[in-house]
């Protein structure tokens, strides 16, 4: 069978070494469509075709004061789902679990924070355990209500999360990779199933409405969505720094490892199965971390969030976009993954033929699952391949021995 | 944690030398105390007695097991095999005697799980991967067929005919195939319309399938990816599917033949809706089909073969490509009757796909990877223990939402006692 | 005598590795031929190469008069050259039988026949034809994969370091088999490791080193030869 140039034997092949554009050029269009499209909008473009001409002149100061709002709202969910995201990473790109159930520690995760932040629970349709959060006002001094119950939560999340993974991590670990892909499916969906028929858990289909905002009592309204974007960054550079570091240390290091040969590092002495169980608990602690945020930032939620494909597998098409084994990778990969989702939902602000503007959902859910497709087939590194680190002191004496190393992009599959 | 952690390991090590036949124990307990619990709760008998029975069993068998720990060492696994079946048997038999009504629907359930569960131990067995596409493949060859046969797409906001004629516009299309009355009971709710539809949506998947493996997962294996990123990919496709699904047909449910379907009685008060008979009989000659398939027939030998050492196969003149080439053809038309003969007996939904992925998944682990009469058996299990769950369950406590759980558990259960399943052959 | 098999120059290697740098070797018919010669030499990469399993970069490779450089196995298997490999030869979740089958699986025609055939040669498998070959000893697969190879009568037999990871009985069984299929009419290749046994056994032997030719002659001679010796131990 005669094949056009673009398609070979194996698949397509890239008529253009996009190689070392890819990255930048994908991070500009993201950019530019999620600044354009709303503004545009709010200025008063009404079809695509009007956007040109809106961008002409001075920028009103509503436009601009409305661009920001949503903006601001994008980027904290960016930063939301980048920590999950690194989450992920940390127990794919590193420690070379397959968890198709993050789900589950991203469910945990929110709930616990609520519960821990939230009043007692009130009235009869409203039944859930927990609510310490005007217990937790243990500092008046200092105007604790509006900081600790949240910290405290925060932590509550994680430690949650920690313990549920290293007790499925007992019997789920040693499974085989696929095996264990179906059990984390199962395990989050009996997780969801619990959150919904336990009434008395966390109020059920009704979700956890009202759940308090760190820091909302000392802003106005209008400007607390700055406030939360800034707490959730500040969060996210925590984890960056904390798994950053962590990858570089000796456990690290034999993590990795792990990942690329199991029985030689398992010849070596080191107990495998220590390292992967402590590789999911940390991981799925940051996981926590990211749910507990998702439900601050977004002041409610319910079982109907946590669907498998909202809550696992836009995870993954964050990771794979923007590279697995690579912690910048995770976090750009969540920007571009979530930007796209959002050009998409500003698009439908537009005129579109209706064929397509009915429709505009699921072309976004087909196109997220053809794009993880695609960057297996086509760029499997993602968009930031793997770096090769080794350790922070060889790299300071490397340094001081001939300059800054060379930080060599590795076309690497990992766990092939 | 390191050390909860080396205790469970010194608890473990401690057992490793006699692990089969432990667990072969438990599963053998566990099989004798349902059977005393049944025998006492349905007949009213003293509890007591039941509980001596049970603790004399127990000590009994860890005499024996002390005394003969050598010969079981070597027999262990087939304590635990024979252990397993009498559980089923013993479940099975307390189901078909005292709840027999949920044991037919679960019979049913199990019917579809077993078409769906016998093209998925195909390509698991053959080509080495969980295919995660594998329900939402299923329903959109449903929906395949629901246009063939109806014609009706989602336009811009409502359905809408875009061909002039569809399948059902044939003469006597949706006249609903006769039964036989002497066998008791209603027609089927179907005419030959809806058959043609599914040897067309046989085609079309067939085909899709075919194009799948030629621009994805070949080349995937080409590049020697291993079975975590095929996963991946399938999912990937997955997500494709059941979006093109939502985009053509929209989320509303949808059922090929509308309204009340007619019902037949069978002995011992069971009354079924006569289409689950078809789907019943269409699960055992799908799977005795496969079986002859791999078993039988030349090119499933190869298969089999290109299972075993694809690099072999080569080696003795097989063409391994083109042998998965088939094994794709042949797994899209059993997508095929599998995703039409599920949305007969529920309904066509695009989410259904993916939640069925757990109980396929369950089953096909269950009877053993690669083995057909093993998926057939795994997901009547499956089907029937979900189905008398969600009759039993809010008896005590339990809402029958977590019927899907049901699967979940069965799938860790024969994870911890025999990975490899009930037919399973021995790495 | 005529030449069966034929290889002319042939330069062949894994990826960017080149292991052959223009190897040649002649097989006539009804011989053995063995291809000796210390570890890393290139003697497996020349049997592959020659079956089509690696890319032959130049060079040729010549069966009956035929050219099938680079012609795909199962091409190569209906011109009637089988291969035999050294770890991983049999299937083991297949019967014995189903095993056989799949040795003739390019020809519809005669399998009974061919069965009985290769049964007749391989007495001891008859008895277990319907047992998993998974379940079969070191020896027994290793007589099983012979079988296999031999389903299409072929007129040249490629063989991968027969005897490795058997034990000595078994090594003079599969030898004396090896020599039984020879008399019955097919020329065998033979890549061995073990230079003293398989040159007993052969006529003539081709000593490889670094992926070159560097003696060949008449396997009597070659046993005596001080040059091998130097080459095995070492220059």
């Amino acid at each position: 069978m005669k094949l056009p140039a673009l398609l070979t034997a194996d698949g397509l092949r890239p008529r253009v070494k996009w190689g070392r554009l890819l990255t930048p050029l994908t991070f500009l269009l993201v950019t530019l469509g999620i600044v354009i499209l709303p503004y545009a909008r709010t200025a008063g473009a009404s079809s695509l075709l009007d956007i040109p001409s809106t961008l002409v002149g001075v920028p009103a100061g509503d436009d601009l004061v409305s661009t920001m709002s949503f903006l601001t709202f994008f980027g904290t969910f960016v930063a939301i789902y980048a920590i999950l995201t690194l989450g992920l990473n940390v127990q794919w790109g590193y420690t070379g679990i397959l968890n198709f159930g993050v789900l589950a520690f991203f469910l945990v995760g929110a709930n616990v924070a609520a519960i821990i932040a939230k009043p007692p629970a009130s009235g009869e349709f409203v039944e859930y355990v927990g609510g310490f959060g005007d217990a937790l006002n243990i500092i008046p001094a200092l105007d604790s209500s509006q900081w600790f119950p949240f910290l405290v939560g925060l932590v509550g999340a994680a430690a949650a999360c920690g313990v549920l993974a290293f007790f499925l991590s007992i019997p789920a670990l040693r499974l085989r990779e696929d095996y264990l892909a179906i059990t984390t499916i199962g395990i989050a969906e009996l997780l969801r199933r619990i959150t919904i028929e336990e009434r008395w858990l966390v109020n059920g289909t009704r979700g956890l409405p009202g759940i308090p905002r760190p820091l909302s009592g000392w802003v106005e309204p209008d400007e607390y969505k700055f406030v939360i974007f800034g707490i959730v960054v500040v969060v996210l550079i925590l984890v960056f720094i904390a798994v950053e570091r962590g990858i570089r240390s000796p456990w690290g290091r034999v993590l990795r490892a792990l990942r690329e040969d199991e029985l030689t590092t398992a010849a070596s002495g080191k107990n495998v199965f220590a390292f992967k169980s402590q590789g999911f608990v940390l991981g799925a602690m940051i996981m926590g971390v990211g749910g507990a945020m998702y439900g601050y930032a977004n002041s409610s939620i319910s079982p109907d969030t946590f669907t498998h494909f909202f809550a696992t597998f836009i995870f993954w098409a964050m990771l794979m976009v923007g590279g697995s084994g690579n912690n910048k990778g995770a976090i750009l990969g969540a920007f571009v993954v979530w930007g796209l989702w959002n050009i998409t939902l500003q698009l439908q602000g537009y005129d579109l033929p209706t064929a397509v503007g009915s429709r505009i959902f699921f072309i976004r859910d087909f196109v997220l699952g053809a794009l993880i497709v695609i960057v297996l087939l086509l760029r499997p590194q993602g968009l930031m391949p793997e770096e090769r680190r080794v350790s922070i002191w060889v790299e300071r004496h490397a340094r001081r021995l001939r300059g800054p190393p060379p930080s060599t992009g590795r076309a690497d599959v990992p766990s092939d | 944690m390191a050390a909860v952690e080396a205790t469970y390991e010194r608890l473990l090590d401690q057992f490793r030398g006699l692990g089969d036949v432990v667990i072969g124990t438990i599963v053998w307990v566990a099989a004798l105390s349902f059977a005393a619990w049944a025998i006492v709760a349905e007949t009213d008998g003293p509890v007591a007695l039941a509980w001596a029975a049970m603790f004399a069993l127990v000590l009994g068998a860890g005499g024996l097991m002390f005394r003969y720990a050598d010969t079981l060492r070597r027999r262990g696994d087939d304590l635990i095999v024979s252990g397993l079946w009498a559980n089923i048997l013993v479940f099975g038999a307390w189901a078909v005697l005292t709840r027999t009504d949920v044991f037919a629907v679960g019979v049913v359930t199990g019917s579809v799980l077993a078409l769906g569960a016998i093209g998925l131990t195909l390509i698991y067995g053959i080509l080495k991967f969980a295919h995660f596409a594998h329900g939402d493949s299923m329903m959109l060859a449903a929906y395949i067929a629901f246009f063939a046969l109806t014609g009706t797409l989602v336009g811009e906001r409502e359905d809408t005919q875009p061909l002039p004629w569809s399948l059902s516009d044939l003469p006597g299309a949706t006249d609903r195939i006769p039964y036989p009355d002497q066998l008791g009971g209603g027609d089927f709710s179907f005419g030959y319309g809806l058959l043609i539809a599914m040897v067309l949506s046989a085609v079309a998947m067939a085909l899709v399938f075919f194009l799948l493996d030629r621009f994805v997962y070949r080349p995937l294996r080409r590049r020697g990816s291993g079975i975590v990123i095929f996963a991946i990919a399938s999912l990937g496709i997955a997500i494709a599917m059941r979006s093109l699904m939502l985009m053509f047909w929209a989320s509303s449910r949808r059922l090929y033949v509308p309204g009340i379907r007619p019902t037949t009685d069978l002995p011992f008060d069971v009354r079924i809706v006569t289409d689950q008979i078809f789907i019943f009989f269409t699960a055992i000659v799908l799977a005795a089909l496969v079986y002859v398939l791999l078993f039988r027939t030349k090119l499933g030998k190869a298969m089999r073969a290109v299972s075993d050492n694809p690099d072999l196969a080569e080696v003795s003149g097989i063409n391994p490509e083109q042998i998965i080439r088939w094994m794709w053809l042949i797994a899209g038309a059993l997508v095929a009757v599998a995703g039409v003969m599920l949305a007969l007996q529920a309904q066509l939904k695009p989410e259904l796909g993916f939640v069925l992925l757990l109980p396929l998944f369950a089953a096909t682990i269950l009877g053993g990877i690669g083995s057909p009469q093993g998926a057939f058996v795994g997901a009547m299990i499956v089907g029937i223990s979900q189905e008398v769950f969600a009759g039993v369950g809010p008896d005590i406590g339990l809402s029958s939402g977590y019927k899907f759980s049901v699967a979940f558990v069965i799938l860790i259960l024969i994870l911890l006692v025999r990975p490899r399943g009930l037919f399973g052959a021995k790495t | 005598m005529t030449a069966v098999l034929q290889a002319e120059g042939v330069v062949a290697g894994y990826g960017e590795v080149e292991i052959l740098h223009g190897v040649s070797l002649v097989l006539n018919e009804g011989e053995i031929v063995s291809v000796i010669g210390p570890n890393g030499a290139g003697k497996s990469t020349l049997l592959k190469a020659v079956f089509g399993l690696l890319s032959v970069r130049s060079g040729r490779v010549q069966l009956l008069e035929r050219d099938v450089t680079n012609l795909s196995p199962d091409r190569i298997v209906q011109s009637g050259m089988s291969y035999v490999p050294q770890v991983d030869n049999v299937f083991p979740s297949l019967t014995i039988n189903e095993n056989l089958e799949m040795g003739a699986f390019v020809r519809r025609d005669g399998l009974r026949e061919r069965l009985e055939r290769v049964y007749g040669l391989f007495p001891d498998l008859t008895d277990r034809r319907g047992e998993r070959a998974g379940t079969l000893s070191g020896g027994e697969r290793q007589m099983l994969a012979l079988a296999r190879a031999l389903m299409l009568d072929p007129k040249v037999l490629l063989l991968d370091e027969p005897s490795a990871s058997l034990s000595p009985i078994m090594v003079d069984s599969i030898f004396e088999k090896i020599g039984e299929i020879n008399r019955s009419g097919t020329a065998i290749l033979l890549v061995e490791q073990n230079a003293k046994e398989a040159l007993s056994f052969s006529s003539r032997a081709y000593v490889l080193a670094m992926g070159e030719n560097r003696i060949e002659g008449k396997a009597a001679a070659l046993l005596d030869n001080e040059e091998v010796g130097k080459l095995y131990l070492g220059a």
